[in-house]
């Protein structure tokens, strides 16, 4: 998971390229190794993310900012595409739109989103982007399949009915911490988070409690014990913070 | 002036969200002018009328005698609405989906029960399978109205608060067919 343009320290010798591009119809300019999600960000354009989070490498799982692209059939996500010289990007098309709702009705049949008697309700990312995108309902008929829930840890709970796939759990672990206790098996819509190989999380001997996996988390997911409906907050600030530290380790 | 035909109903739900209409304290009394309650648990009609204009319907479909009910009532009704999460995502009552109904009926009634003749050791593997006698069978799955019936307005919320109903029905007295867009969202 390296980032695709590796960080270097710019000098005369070594210019970042500098390269303007229109988003929206506006006119913008971009440092090469800048993704188009953090240029229209920039310029107070705002495109609905699930995966991304500040401080984490980029990731392309959620697929909700994808954006169109002139001359591209494609739908290109924003998170890990980077622009080019004169590159069109629109950001609200219709088409744009209707997929980004497809994509969230679906995360909504994969697994079992209570929002009613979840631990994260008026806190959960994935509510917030239903109102944010007009979602009053899921056209699609709901799995309701039967995962469950893992207890084991003393502090923390993985709730798999709950999960969307966005990874930012294996990132921040792997990242961040550094102990990758975090892991994906499965394929497509299969696929689980799981703790070291696939064991309950009480029982891991690389799990340090240090709780990032659950700060991070967007949904309900990942809680910390003792919280009840609606109980959960999360702590996030720590890392843009501990980001920045270790940037500036690199830099010495 | 040509009253609004309301008619409400409570299907495979927990009444919260007729709760949250009863919630609109004295906003009722303008819309209720506005408003002939035609049918619903608010009112004592005991057959869904010939016509209404409207139809909150309230609660998942997670019975045999709910199927039934929302098929009558889309074809009596202009404007159907499910109103509230447990319509618009069968919300709690589908909590139960990932189970057999034989399962969830036991869970309900045997095996929580203090006392029952046929508790015991062993008695539980030659219990008889429940009979469903005088209430009506559990469909294998609590699922969304929309699954069965066109609907024209959806109301997310667990439940709607009462701002939004009243803004509903406003907007549906006044002959308009609203779009909740960003009002409400799933939860609480």
């Amino acid at each position: 998971m390296s980032p695709e343009f590796p960080k270097k320290v710019r000098s005369d010798l070594n210019p970042s390229r500098v390269l303007t591009f229109r988003i929206d119809g506006r006119d913008v300019s971009a440092r090469a190794d800048e993704s188009i999600l953090i240029v229209a960000r920039q310029n107070g354009i705002a495109i609905p993310t699930l995966c991304h989070l500040d401080g984490l490498s980029e990731r392309g799982a959620c697929r909700l900012c994808i954006v169109e692209i002139k001359g591209s059939a494609r739908l290109q996500p924003a998170c890990v595409t980077y622009p080019r010289q004169d590159m069109e990007v629109v950001t609200t098309s219709e088409r744009v739109v209707a997929y980004r709702r497809k994509i969230l009705e679906l995360l909504f049949t994969e697994r079992n989103h209570v929002c009613s008697v979840c631990v994260s309700n008026g806190h959960c990312e994935l509510q917030d982007l239903a109102v944010e995108l007009g979602v009053s309902h899921v056209r699609y008929p709901y799995l309701y399949p039967g995962y469950p829930v893992d207890a084991s840890h003393e502090r923390f709970c993985v709730d798999h009915n709950r999960c969307v796939l966005c990874l930012r759990c294996v990132r921040v672990c792997d990242e961040i911490e550094g102990a990758h206790t975090w892991d994906v098996m499965g394929r497509g819509i299969t696929s689980q988070v799981i703790i070291d190989l696939n064991q309950p999380w009480g029982t891991s001997e690389t799990c340090t409690s240090c709780g990032k996996c659950v700060q991070v988390c967007p949904t309900g997911a990942l809680t910390e014990k003792g919280r009840s409906v609606a109980e959960i907050s999360r702590r996030r600030r720590f890392l843009p913070y501990l980001q920045m530290m270790r940037e500036r380790r690199d830099e010495r | 002036m040509n009253r609004l035909r309301l008619a409400t109903t409570w299907l495979d739900g927990c009444s919260g969200c007729h709760m949250s209409l009863l919630d609109l304290d004295e906003a009722l009394l303008d819309i209720l002018a506005g408003v002939e309650m035609v049918y619903g648990p608010l009112v004592d009609v005991k057959d869904f009328p010939a016509r209404a204009d409207v139809t909150l319907v309230e609660g998942a479909v997670g019975s045999e005698a709910d199927r039934r009910h929302i098929l009558e009532i889309r074809e009596r009704t202009g404007i159907l609405v499910s109103f509230g999460d447990c319509a618009v995502t069968a919300n709690v009552p589908a909590m139960r989906n990932r189970f057999p109904v034989e399962a969830v009926i036991a869970r309900a009634y045997v095996d929580n029960a203090d006392r029952h003749p046929a508790a015991g050791d062993g008695a539980a593997a030659e219990r008889p399978a429940f009979a469903f006698t005088g209430v009506p069978r559990l469909c294998p799955t609590a699922r969304p109205v929309h699954e069965f019936v066109p609907v024209d307005v959806f109301v997310p919320g667990c439940p709607p608060a009462a701002a939004v109903i009243a803004w509903l029905l406003t907007e549906l007295v006044a002959g308009r067919t609203p779009e909740i867009g960003g009002r409400s969202r799933f939860g609480a």
